[in-house]
């Protein structure tokens, strides 16, 4: 995720300055992202040069940035076009679990449980989160945790699917 | 140990058939379940889950060991007081909903309250306080037919909850709905234990065992881990 998609997005509704938007991307995003003020500039001056955005005024100490049509061009393209994963996981956990497969002095059922009791235990810490927000005006904060509970929950859903392919693979051995 | 437990297995296990035909469901096994706790069973399939909750519920009887429910022991009451137990002290919610369809939802939720002998009018009172407690007001007079699936799962919450049973049983009760509908339902079991009660749910679901202050993991009819317990509503 680049910061230049979060920036074009929140000046198509409105002119802001670099710690508006600082501010008002971490609050858009669920409080998820802590972003750098020094990241908000540099990647105003990247745009800027690409003719993407244009500094609309300034009071003296700060510069206020509108989009362009070419920006507002690019973010409509961004907004259409759906992400797709590219290339094979490369993440951790899919790793280890692989290379205990292969390992004869790893006991992988154990491995498995002990990470899904750790998974678990970080999917309550979320649903607790959830229990305590306000539906009614913390949407953002409520969609982003949604995002981090269902990718959590596919996360058990694939430990699980792996200790039952890792039985039937023995079970199939052993007939 | 629990000191108040309000569920408590000594070694409880529970086998089918004898001899080398012998199907072991459930080892000896101990669990502790106190008041105002919500614990969550998950396992896969065919991993005693099931099997555990019915042994709470007084639906089925131990092998070996005991099963104390509010300080009884199941296994030992006569079949009358049991059915007793069954009717003040534990509630049951189960994937099908078994709510009589020819009943409203009002008479639906009265329906334990009056088998329990209390009259008609009284039951039927209660009953519809239980439906406004949990949001459920407007759906009194309403069939089964005429709710939504997350409607229906609620209003069997509310017969399960009703006449102040103190455990509630709840078996993958959010089998079809879909994810939001789901968490209203587990909003609803949490809110039993606001009040002091105690909820017990079995399910292969990880995001609705994530409800629950404390998870058990089932395989192969043994306790193999739980998650640390965590207060109840704590962040």
């Amino acid at each position: 995720m680049s910061v230049k998609h979060g920036l074009l997005a929140l000046l198509a509704e409105a002119p802001r300055h670099g710690y508006q938007l600082k501010t008002d991307l971490e609050r858009r995003t669920g409080g998820s992202w802590a972003i750098n003020i020094g990241q908000i500039y540099t990647t105003l001056q990247r745009l800027a040069r690409d003719g993407l955005v244009e500094v609309a005024g300034s009071d003296g100490d700060r510069n206020d940035y509108r989009i362009t049509p070419a920006g507002r061009h690019q973010l409509n393209d961004w907004f259409s076009a759906p992400i797709v994963p590219d290339g094979p996981p490369r993440e951790e956990l899919t790793i280890k679990v692989l290379l205990a497969i292969a390992a004869r002095d790893v006991d992988v059922t154990e491995l498995l449980q002990r990470q899904r009791t750790a998974s678990v235990e970080h999917l309550q810490a979320l649903t607790r989160r959830k229990a305590q927000a306000d539906p009614n005006n913390e949407l953002f904060f409520l969609v982003m945790l949604d995002g981090l509970i269902f990718r959590t929950e596919a996360e058990i859903r694939w430990l699980d699917a792996t200790e039952a392919r890792i039985r039937d693979a023995q079970r199939g051995n052993r007939s | 140990m629990i000191r108040t437990a309000v569920v408590r297995l000594e070694g409880v296990g529970r086998s089918f058939g004898e001899g080398h035909t012998a199907v072991v469901a459930l080892h000896s096994t101990d669990l502790e379940v106190g008041p105002g706790e919500f614990v969550a069973i998950m396992g896969p399939s065919g991993s005693g889950k099931t099997t555990l909750l019915s042994l709470i519920g007084g639906l089925d009887r131990p092998s070996s060991g005991h099963v104390l429910v509010d300080g009884q022991d199941v296994g030992s009451l006569a079949a009358r007081d049991l059915a007793v137990l069954r009717r003040r002290t534990v509630g049951y919610v189960f994937q099908d909903l078994n709510l009589l369809p020819s009943l409203t939802a009002r008479e639906n939720v009265a329906l334990p309250l009056e088998l329990d002998g209390r009259p008609a009018r009284a039951a039927r009172g209660q009953a519809s306080a239980m439906l406004d407690a949990l949001g459920l007001d407007g759906l009194d007079d309403r069939f089964p037919d005429d709710l939504s699936g997350g409607e229906q799962q609620r209003v069997a919450i509310a017969r399960a909850m009703v006449g102040e049973r103190k455990i509630l049983l709840a078996d993958e009760p959010t089998g079809a709905l879909d994810s939001i509908t789901g968490e209203s339902v587990m909003r609803l079991l949490r809110s039993h234990c606001v009040g002091g009660g105690t909820v017990i749910l079995v399910t292969h679901d990880a995001a609705h065992a994530a409800w629950a202050d404390r998870v058990v993991f089932l395989r192969d009819g043994r306790i193999v881990d739980e998650t640390r317990s965590a207060a109840v509503g704590a962040a």
